[in-house]
């Protein structure tokens, strides 16, 4: 594949994955700081070249529902947003797994709670991966942390999004958004023919045959057995997602006395301050869940067996904490750091928390 | 050879453009190049920043709070980020409208007057390459072949009859520079 070498911002990267992978629709409301997004799918006008359609809606409550009615019909479909108009969408966002329908979300964090602050925050975590919406259910969350990442996990995206029949969140935040980086774009992925459409989403509504039952989209069930069964059959899902999807990556943990454990930009800044400490004498290393749902359990359990500390870092009043903390059982200790409310913590912010929370306090 | 910079100053100054520039100079060169502006209420008038790091290796995190270069074009900037220039490193800045010059002592102190120079001859549109000019005299990360391809490739085609303009005032950016205070 030819790799062509761009500099773009995160929130540009994700607009131009979405063209490139052969997305179908994107319907959107603007909100710093993802603007970006759209502005740049304005600006490209796909619809002259690949026929996708790039629509703005009224609000994120209509957005969401266009996104469910091009999911329903198997179209590769996706909007982007930042926290509040995220909470908008929960209502949508549960019946699109309850319905199983495949789509990519895009939020780009702030610094909340209300309409908050326009500056990144990772504080979307627990709405995220526990829910958000009513019901028994769970997003697919991948969290990148490079504007590399921001493009790849599109495409990874409508991967995971048909194979499991399931809505994917990409959960980013401000600074991700925001940062321009160098970019390597591929070819472009065609949209689907109706034949492929109907190969990839044989369940889709796109129109009955007389030789055939009706493809139905709903979340609804009023019969309890039926919906128990549906329940069972959705969990199955996700125990599957966790026993063939979980994405991590360490970094300097081979000989790691401490370890961070960080996605995202904070998952930058710990890198940082793993320099800072290793330069002080301080082995210390990271781990960077890139699916935050499934979330890397094992591998974090492991780890809690071998070093003599973990300190989360997330810019939030410690939300990621409490799974690590569920995975580690008490094996080592477990401390939260971050600054939030639209405040980045530094590098030598994170190295000063870890020495005072895990280190001395031993 | 890692180098972290941030250019601070007024919106309008062309602040985030000239921070483009030199990451995008940087990436043609082969670097690791990262951008990050300040994207807050201060885009809507007041100050603007972006920090800048251009690297052989992988960049770690594109946040951060000690600079070796600190590019300074207002008095706010200049008390906001006098203080985050490493020791060792370089604080440039020009002194139109600075009342309270810089004080540090452990630092190499540069100062270019793009303002002025820039008015006299009537190029204020270019007055943000005269300061990167500056920049690159005190430290050449990037060479000049490779900001001639950085603009090529920040600038949409209709203006790319500008660049000669641009490469003059980086040139003359370069013989502006007077050291104020060197270690």
């Amino acid at each position: 594949m030819a790799k062509e070498l761009k500099l773009m911002k995160g929130n540009e990267a994700i607009a131009e994955a979405a063209i490139r992978s052969g997305c179908d629709g994107y319907f959107g409301y603007p909100i710093t700081p993802q603007s970006e997004v759209m502005e740049y799918l304005m600006a490209e006008k796909p619809w002259e070249r690949t026929g996708m359609v790039v629509l703005q809606a009224e609000s994120e409550t209509s957005s969401i529902n266009m996104v469910y009615g091009g999911a329903g019909v198997g179209k590769k479909v996706m909007t982007s947003s930042s926290s509040p108009g995220i909470s908008l969408m929960q209502e949508g966002l549960t019946y699109l797994a309850g319905a199983e329908l495949p789509a990519i979300i895009a939020n780009v964090v702030r610094g909340g709670p209300g309409l908050g602050t326009i500056q990144p925050s990772q504080a979307d975590y627990f709405q995220a991966t526990k829910g958000g919406g009513h019901g028994d259910y769970q997003l697919f969350v991948l969290a990148p942390a490079t504007v590399q990442e921001m493009y790849d996990f599109v495409f990874l995206g409508w991967e995971i999004a048909f194979k499991y029949r399931n809505p994917v969140m990409i959960l980013s935040d401000g600074a991700i958004g925001q940062v321009m980086e160098k970019l390597y774009v591929g070819d472009y992925v065609p949209r689907w023919t109706d034949e492929e459409l109907k190969k990839n989403a044989p369940w889709a509504s796109y129109g009955k045959p007389a030789n055939r039952e009706h493809h139905i989209i709903t979340s609804l069930e009023l019969d309890s057995a039926k919906q128990e069964e549906h329940n069972h059959k959705l969990q199955a899902k996700y125990r599957e997602m966790e026993e063939k999807e979980v994405r991590f990556e360490t970094i300097d943990c081979e000989d790691a006395d401490y370890i961070f454990v960080a996605y995202g930009s904070s998952a930058r800044i710990a890198q940082k301050a793993i320099q800072l400490g290793r330069e002080k004498g301080i082995k210390v290393g990271l781990l960077r869940p890139i699916t935050l749902f499934p979330f890397p359990k094992k591998p974090i359990a492991e780890f809690s067996k071998k070093v003599k500390g973990i300190l989360t870092v997330e810019m939030s009043a410690g939300q990621m904490v409490e799974d690590v903390r569920l995975a580690a059982e008490f094996r080592c200790p477990v401390e939260h750091f971050g600054r939030y409310g639209g405040i980045i913590h530094t590098p030598h912010e994170v190295l000063e928390a870890l020495e005072e929370k895990i280190i001395k306090a031993k | 050879m890692t180098e972290e910079i941030i250019i601070a100053g007024f919106g309008g100054q062309g602040v985030l453009s000239m921070g483009k520039i030199l990451a995008y100079s940087g990436a043609m060169q082969d670097k690791e190049v990262s951008w990050m502006p300040s994207y807050g209420p201060e885009m809507r008038g007041g100050t603007a920043n972006v920090s800048v790091i251009i690297s052989d290796q992988r960049i770690s995190s594109p946040i951060i709070s000690q600079f070796d270069t600190a590019i300074i074009l207002n008095q706010q900037s200049l008390d906001k980020f006098e203080k985050s220039v490493k020791p060792g490193g370089v604080l440039l800045y020009d002194p139109n409208g600075v009342i309270n010059p810089p004080k540090r002592t452990d630092i190499n102190i540069y100062k270019v007057s793009a303002t002025e120079k820039s008015a006299e001859l009537g190029l204020a549109k270019v007055f943000n390459m005269m300061v990167l000019g500056a920049y690159l005299k005190i430290k050449p990360v990037v060479t000049e072949e490779f900001i001639e391809k950085g603009l090529m490739k920040s600038l949409p085609e209709r203006h790319h009859g500008l660049i000669p303009e641009n490469l003059k005032a980086v040139q003359t950016g370069k013989e502006l520079v007077e050291a104020v205070r060197t270690l």
